[in-house]
């Protein structure tokens, strides 16, 4: 079998696992899997900035948070707003806000850019938590999930947990075949290129700012979907859904999972929830369960040091290692 | 506003400026020598304030807390250097984030775990606990005229030792090229660990003297670390010179936003920091 061909077994391996899974699964666990889900779509919107164009972002929360509160916001108080527009209309805002601040960040590079990236994320933290805006540090509460109705024929009821994770599940089933779509074209390739030697893809007359830029916006837009979901599910958004943990939370899922692989950042969001599960076990962990940001810390650092490829790049090495056409991360020298 | 009370503004404002330079001072210093992207010191200065509160307790005074403190942080400085950070000298930033990110969630929870979430205050000493009568209802306290002094007496104590000194050439060296300043028989690993020592020393001395002010409570190191980096970004990175500049200019903006505008006053730092990218996007001293 060839390892394309493998992969793709895989993968339909491991939809047909989850499409199977709330039949015998728990609510409390299809509930967990729907957020495991939608925290993947989210880490892969972001790999597309850090494992393909070599953008370190590290404001990516802005965009999960913000979407959510453009769902809370925009949508009318006490009925569900429609699907049909409150989504894109999240989406948009998160476009326009990682366009709008793109065109600043990426002016810079570097130890600059994640120092910038963090800036703007903290800005907008301080936006919802200071102000009257979005309920300030308390929140909102979203009283009605988003309806999905064409005429008068629900396709889906939101509240029904079952409804929600088959609804996730496509999303990110989605999401995945996109960006697999995009990293195949000639714009793909171009970002890797980018990621690699920025200098020499200007010099081939690329059009270095605008592929970087057109790339941030649509991380932007994607990590919006997830933050989307995300307030969907809780039916409730506040500042901290943007605060500087959860871009560090996605950013430790991608590369634990393997940057530049579209399945690791997938495989991170499972494996990273699991630890969370893990280590706040008081059955296991008993008095330490409470603090197990510790474990999750030690970790951290761990995978820093000793995996840099993540799970993917385990799974790669044992699977096939001749076939290894992903560039290696970029190392300074 | 009148005379007295824009006085008090402008006095709290260049204090707090001044303490930030301590931390942010420390934070360029590592990124322009080391290139190393260090997020755990905003822990550094956590760890300050509560060593200072809890020696405190401990010995009775401040002072003393500080005398005992300092060489703590710095064994601690260079310990922590020795065992992880040096690890990332030639690793690719986004390394560098994650190591630091994963030692922030370890420090804050030792933090949980030996000094439990409780907020607490530390009184000022009484020897400064004073305040000069500038109208007959407004004063201004003398522990803050002397945070601002020993500030300004250590920003010029780390100008004299980066500029002047021996040491202070190696280190300058050490950053242009540090091959070959190991090939001229230097030990260059060791400059680095003092370097990271001293940033980690005066993170954790801001800390300490800014206990009695801002009180000791959870998640301290954040907001200071978040600050000191749009610091970092508006002064250019590894310029120290560019770090007083960017910290006085938010300890100036950020004091009279709370008072004019408080509203809006959480984002007036950032907004700043944007206008500045536009203008210049490698800060206001940086190498383009």
């Amino acid at each position: 079998m060839t390892p394309a061909r493998t992969r793709l077994f895989a993968l339909l391996a491991c939809a047909l696992l989850l499409a199977l899974f709330p039949l015998f699964g728990g609510t409390f666990y299809v509930q967990l899997i729907a957020k495991v889900m939608i925290l993947a779509i989210f880490a892969m919107s972001l790999d597309l900035l850090i494992g393909y164009t070599g953008l370190v972002s590290f404001g990516h929360a802005a965009y999960f948070g913000l979407a959510g509160y453009a769902l809370a916001l925009l949508g009318p108080k006490y009925e569900a707003a429609s699907l049909w527009w409150s989504l894109p209309a999240a989406m948009a805002v998160c476009a326009l806000f990682a366009l709008v601040t793109g065109l600043l960040v990426l002016r810079t590079k570097g130890i600059f850019f994640i120092m910038v990236t963090l800036a703007f994320a903290q800005m907008l933290y301080f936006v919802f938590h200071d102000t009257k805006l979005g309920g300030g540090s308390d929140g909102i509460y979203i009283y009605n999930k988003p309806e999905l109705k064409i005429g008068d024929f629900a396709l889906a009821n939101l509240d029904k947990i079952e409804h929600f994770y088959y609804f996730v599940l496509i999303l990110m089933l989605a999401v995945y075949l996109l960006l697999r779509r995009v990293l195949g074209s000639t714009f793909g390739r171009a970002l890797v290129g980018i990621k690699v030697n920025e200098h020499r893809m200007q010099a081939l007359g690329f059009p270095v700012f605008r592929y970087k830029l057109a790339s941030y916006v649509l991380a932007g837009a994607l990590g919006g979907l997830s933050g989307y979901l995300a307030a969907v599910q809780f039916g409730f958004v506040n500042p901290e859904i943007l605060s500087w943990h959860k871009s560090g939370q996605v950013m430790m899922m991608v590369i634990l999972g393997g940057m530049g692989t579209l399945y690791g950042p997938v495989l991170g969001a499972f494996a990273f929830v699991l630890l969370q599960e893990t280590f706040s076990n008081q059955a296991w962990f008993g008095s330490l369960a409470k603090h197990w940001q510790l474990a999750m810390g030690g970790f951290v650092v761990l995978v820093a040091l000793y995996l840099p490829r993540g799970l993917a790049g385990l799974i790669e090495r044992k699977a096939q290692p001749a076939v290894e056409e992903e560039e290696k991360p970029k190392e300074k020298p | 506003m009148d005379l007295a009370f824009f006085l008090i503004q402008l006095l709290n404002g260049l204090q707090y400026g001044l303490l930030l330079f301590l931390v942010a001072s420390g934070l360029t210093l590592v990124f322009g020598i080391m290139g190393i992207i260090n997020l755990v010191h905003g822990s550094f200065y956590m760890l300050g304030a509560y060593l200072a509160w809890s020696l405190a307790g401990l010995t009775g005074s401040l002072a003393a807390a500080i005398a005992v403190g300092i060489p703590l942080t710095v064994l601690f400085g260079m310990a922590l250097e020795w065992l992880l950070i040096r690890r990332l000298y030639e690793r690719d930033h986004l390394f560098q984030v994650l190591l630091t990110y994963g030692l922030i969630l370890v420090f804050e929870e030792m933090r949980s775990i030996l000094w439990g979430d409780d907020v607490h205050g530390l009184p000022v000493p009484a020897l400064l606990n004073v305040s000069i009568p500038l109208t007959e209802t407004l004063s201004y306290p003398v522990y803050r005229l002397f945070i601002s002094g020993v500030c300004l007496l250590l920003a010029f104590g780390l100008y004299l030792l980066i500029q002047k000194t021996r040491l202070g050439m190696m280190i300058r060296a050490g950053a242009s090229n540090r091959d070959m300043v190991q090939s001229l028989g230097i030990n260059i690993k060791l400059i680095y660990t003092l370097v990271f020592a001293i940033g980690v020393a005066l993170a954790a001395f801001a800390g300490m003297i800014n206990a009695p002010l801002s009180s000791v409570f959870p998640n301290m190191g954040g907001q200071v670390l978040i600050i000191c980096f749009v610091v970092v970004v508006i002064g250019g990175i590894g310029s120290v010179k560019g770090a007083m500049a960017a910290s006085l200019m938010i300890g100036l903006a950020d004091t009279f936003g709370q008072v004019l505008v408080p509203e809006v006053a959480g984002m007036i730092v950032y907004l700043l920091m944007a206008v500045v990218l536009v203008w210049r996007p490698a800060g206001l001293f940086g190498k383009a």
